[in-house]
């Protein structure tokens, strides 16, 4: 991954409390597992920001690098890699996500 | 490109011994698996840890010849 990659996926994930880099949009995912994603985070009503990887290859490619993290989705909070879906599923199901977000200081309404 | 399950369970079990795999084949076409992964190697270590040893296991196969894994982990009770 070259600098500038690095630079601008670091300032996205830095720019937004809660950043999802998915394939595809929330109203219209184009993977299963993004998909889900998205259902954790509208279910728990966070403000989140979306990167649509599909449209960038190069993010869609560095993002992996970035988080040493081999799939998309990945869900970062204050810049911090969270994890894939899966483990947004297990952490949601263990009331741990709610728990993450709330003592990053994010809103959670759900 | 469809992978066989118990080639999965066997490139886990090589990087983590101890591990206890169950493999479920989802959609049963061999491409869209669940995996349960318990090993005492778990312990301790956050769950992106965790995975990462799990995908570390399967030597770059994930995301590319295994799209559609989903991975639970969990450590021996």
């Amino acid at each position: 991954m070259s600098d500038s990659v690095h630079e601008r996926i670091s300032g996205i994930v830095n720019g937004h409390d809660v950043v999802l880099f998915m394939k595809g949009t929330p109203l219209f995912p184009q993977c299963g597992f993004s998909s889900r994603a998205i259902a954790i985070l509208d279910h728990l009503d966070v403000p989140y920001h979306t990167v649509d990887v599909l449209q960038d290859m190069e993010v869609r490619q560095g993002i992996k690098a970035f988080s040493e993290w081999p799939t998309i989705p990945q869900l970062y909070v204050k810049g911090e890699f969270l994890g894939g879906s899966d483990i947004m599923m297990e952490m949601f199901e263990a009331g741990e996500l709610h728990q993450a977000l709330t003592q990053a200081g994010i809103p959670v309404k759900g | 490109m469809p992978m066989p399950a118990p080639e999965i369970e066997a490139l886990i079990r090589a990087a983590l011994p101890d591990a206890e795999v169950t493999i479920t084949d989802l959609a049963g076409d061999g491409d869209h698996y669940a995996a349960h992964v318990v090993s005492a190697a778990f312990a301790g270590r956050p769950r992106v840890a965790q995975h990462k040893l799990v995908y570390e296991a399967l030597g770059g196969r994930m995301g590319g010849v295994l799209h559609a894994l989903q991975l639970t982990t969990a450590t021996p009770t």
